[in-house]
């Protein structure tokens, strides 16, 4: 049986014919769609959690596995950051049954705050790194990563790439192993599974073994081929690369790995010696290239393609003829046409970048932000769209977060103004309590807004602890209180405001900036995806509007242009969108002669 | 012979729908597909562009410069952004509905005209049709089977059964909208006559 499948959602089919009974993970574009899959489609045999960050999503992963359970953990390129933590343990120890972790890297940087490359991760922890080219492969080195894992008792590292997670192909489909039927009790070996340091010394030299075993067992492995053709160019490459190789050098000779680290030193020798000209083609960093160097095997590789963005096949053809490694473009034979050369007077297009969804409740707290001309240190999620136009009032980004912590490092610095970070609800339990907790008993000052829309938005609605759901809307979970938690955390000011009505949020505001100490300021309001109550939408009296545009300032998709000038200053009056208004009123309340208003509502003469 | 697609759009009008079922009915036709979807965050009207390739074997899921048969565009600022991808003998089916960018609703940046976008498209392609769907979707009484209706005209100009399309749209769309879908599908044959 075959299906098209995307990247993740083959490796949720992996995960299921691999006999994976937990899958954990932190939500994170290109990685989100693996354990929303596993739940919706293997719910049944799979239990899926979002935990509250990937550091806890692996210790869950550690302790499933050492009780004898196989388990997949999952998390976005940066997200290894802080799941590495808890790797690092569990290279050391191994398990009872095997442990996958899926990280989802990010070249060209469509959705993240940097574009590291985690495959140095495999080299820091020492363990075997699988790089999936296609779906089929997705789903077929889930498989092989619990053999892997279970063999050689390591967790296994498989990377994709968004080209690879986002990307469907053809896969066919196997059937379930089962794991194992009954477990426990738990196996009490503290001479495995304590880290304590006497236990750690002799841990380490197993796991330097471990790694030269697998290496001389890539040799053997079918993953990692060679495909033989002209010999006079030839490629060294892992992942979606393979494929886009294929298009750009049919003729040329490929040692595809599928298994990116530890390498396999024979084969590659082999390959070497066949060619005449080798080159590692490899996105983000020469991991591969300086490995190969390492074993005097004269390669090139950076000084053809670049350290930085995606190769696409359009971009190797460019590297590659300006090194003038491709004589000929193939794509001139398939299409002699082509017009792409001067596609005709092409005006320059308007940007459609990104901004809050009609009815999103973070609009009011950044029109405020922009306003009042605070410093604003922000954090990771859609509020973070604050830092655009209209707003630019979002004046720091780094890490899941790490608002909280800049913030009181702004408060340390004594900084002669008032100062505010913002942090969403899921960010906050994420990695925003540690920091605020820090503030509070180290003496900070500065406003905590806490930006409560009751869902993981950015990342396509996922359950956090503060909602009552887990994983699927229909799985009832405890909720956590978050004014409670902040207020156990010892904050003395805590102000809750509905994220709607900007007169109550600005008096909020004003309210903690004035509290000399540490203070949170929660703004509720949800986002629509979660209240899914769209209200008729609002209209704007062109008889009133005076063409001021302070309506333009809360940065609404719905709202632009009439066609009618306003004689006065000759610029167009408002207009809304009907089909994009869903009636959240924060328009409404800053224009300044009230001609916007919600339906029913008489209009001017007209 | 690969055939390669391009169907590009603004988030929240089913593209990414539209191009799943694109990427399937190749398979169920015989053909080896992939698709690769560029999407941003999960709010709505971002860009949204699918590549969809089929072929005997296809090796890269997205199609470069000069390589695309059919671009199938839900918004015509979208489908000017992909021109330099089209091939000279391609076909162009754009949904005559613009949505305008905020940079052009506030008044920064103009939408380009009518006039231009056919002078662009027809340049760059071998056929090009430019149909307001939406307003035909809503006379059928939901907006929401532009996609399906979108299909329906490509349908029309590719070679496979008819029935690969209908039994590709049943498993995609909810059952309870089936019936809308294939009316929607079925209008969307005759657009293009």
């Amino acid at each position: 049986m075959k299906e098209i499948l995307s990247g993740n959602e083959a490796i949720a089919r992996g995960a299921y014919e691999a006999g994976i009974e937990i899958a954990a993970g932190y939500p994170g574009t290109p990685s989100s769609e693996i354990i929303k899959t596993i739940a919706l489609k293997y719910g049944n045999d799979i239990y899926t959690e979002w935990s509250t960050n990937e550091k806890v999503a692996m210790d869950a992963g550690a302790g499933a596995a050492y009780s004898g359970r196989r388990t997949l953990v999952t998390t976005k390129q940066v997200g290894m950051n802080v799941l590495s933590d808890s790797l690092m343990y569990a290279v050391y120890t191994g398990m009872e049954a095997g442990l996958v972790v899926v990280t989802a890297d990010d070249p060209g940087m469509f959705s993240s705050q940097n574009e590291q490359d985690n495959r140095w991760y495999a080299r820091l922890a020492k363990i075997p790194l699988l790089e999936p080219a296609d779906s089929q492969e997705a789903k077929d080195y889930v498989i092989l990563g619990v053999e892997l894992s279970e063999k050689f008792d390591t967790p296994i590292l498989i990377r994709t790439v968004m080209r690879t997670s986002h990307s469907k192909s053809v896969v066919t489909l196997g059937a379930r192993t089962k794991g194992r039927a009954e477990i426990g009790p738990f196996k009490r070996d503290p001479a495995k599974y304590n880290c304590t340091a006497s236990n750690a010394r002799k841990m380490h030299p197993r796991v330097e073994q471990r790694i030269k075993d697998i290496a001389v067992f890539a040799d053997t492995l079918p993953i990692n081929r060679i495909e033989w053709r002209d010999r006079s160019l030839g490629f060294i490459t892992g992942g979606v690369l393979y494929h886009y190789l294929l298009d750009v050098f049919p003729e040329a000779s490929i040692l595809k790995l599928g298994m990116t680290y530890p390498l396999p030193e024979k084969l590659i020798r082999e390959f070497a010696a066949g060619i005449e000209q080798l080159i590692v083609l490899e996105e983000l960093d020469p991991v591969l290239e300086e490995q190969i160097k390492a074993m005097g095997i004269a390669v090139r590789g950076k000084d053809i393609f670049p350290p930085c963005f995606e190769l696409l096949p359009d971009e190797i053809r460019r590297y590659t003829r300006e090194a003038g490694l491709l004589k000929q473009a193939p794509e001139s034979d398939t299409s002699p046409s082509s017009k792409q050369e001067q596609p005709k007077e092409m005006p320059q297009l308007p940007t459609r970048s990104p901004v809050f969804c009609a009815g999103c409740p973070h609009r009011s707290t950044f029109y405020l932000l922009k306003k009042m001309k605070l410093p604003v240190a922000g954090d990771i999620g859609c509020y973070n769209l604050g830092t655009l136009p209209p707003f630019e009032a979002q004046h720091t980004m780094g890490a899941m977060g790490a608002s909280v912590g800049v913030l009181h490092g702004m408060s340390l610095a004594g900084l002669p103004e008032n100062r505010v970070c913002t942090i969403g609800d899921s960010t906050f339990f994420h990695s925003g309590m540690a920091p605020l907790v820090n503030m509070v008993h180290n003496g900070s000052r500065g406003v905590v807004i806490l930006m409560d829309n009751s869902v993981t938005a950015m990342t396509g609605h996922q359950d956090h602890p503060g909602v009552d759901w887990a994983v699927t809307e229909q799985r009832p979970a405890k909720k956590v209180d978050l004014e409670a938690v902040v207020r156990a955390m010892g904050v003395e000011k805590v102000k809750v405001v509905d994220a709607f009505k900007i007169k109550e949020v600005e008096a909020g505001l004003k309210e903690c900036l004035d509290f000399d100490g540490p203070s949170v300021l929660i703004t509720r309001g949800e986002c629509i995806f979660v209240s899914r109550n769209p209200q008729p939408p609002y209209h704007v009296d062109l008889e009133k509007c005076i063409a001021c545009h302070m309506c333009f300032r809360v940065g609404c998709p719905a709202i632009g242009q009439s066609a009618e000038k306003y004689p006065k200053n000759n610029k167009f009056k408002s207009h809304i969108d009907p089909t994009l208004c869903i009636g959240c009123d924060v328009c409404r309340q800053v224009c300044p002669t009230g001609a916007i208003t919600p339906p029913g509502t008489p209009k001017g003469k007209e | 012979m690969d055939t390669n697609f391009l169907v590009v759009g603004v988030g929240g009008q089913g593209t990414i729908l539209a191009g799943d079922i694109l990427a399937e009915v190749g398979m169920s036709g015989g053909f080896d597909a992939k698709k690769s979807d560029i999407l941003g965050l999960a709010i709505r009207s971002g860009s949204v562009v699918s590549h969809i390739r089929w072929g005997s074997e296809v090796h890269s899921p997205m199609s470069t410069a000069g390589q695309v048969d059919y671009l199938l565009a839900f918004e015509p600022l979208e489908s000017l952004r992909m021109a330099a991808y089209l091939k000279a003998d391609s076909t162009v089916i754009v949904n005559d509905y613009p949505i305008p960018p905020v940079a052009v609703t506030t008044g920064q940046m103009e939408y380009p005209s009518r006039e231009r976008i056919d002078d662009i498209l027809s340049a760059a392609s071998g056929r090009y049709f430019n149909i307001n769907v939406t307003e035909k979707a809503t006379q059928l009484g939901n907006v929401k089977v532009v996609n399906i209706m979108l299909l329906g005209a490509l349908s029309s100009l590719i070679d496979l059964p008819v029935s690969v399309w209908e039994q590709t749209i049943e498993k995609y769309v909810p059952s309870k909208l089936l019936g809308v879908n294939m009316r929607a599908f079925q209008a969307g044959r005759q657009l293009l006559e």
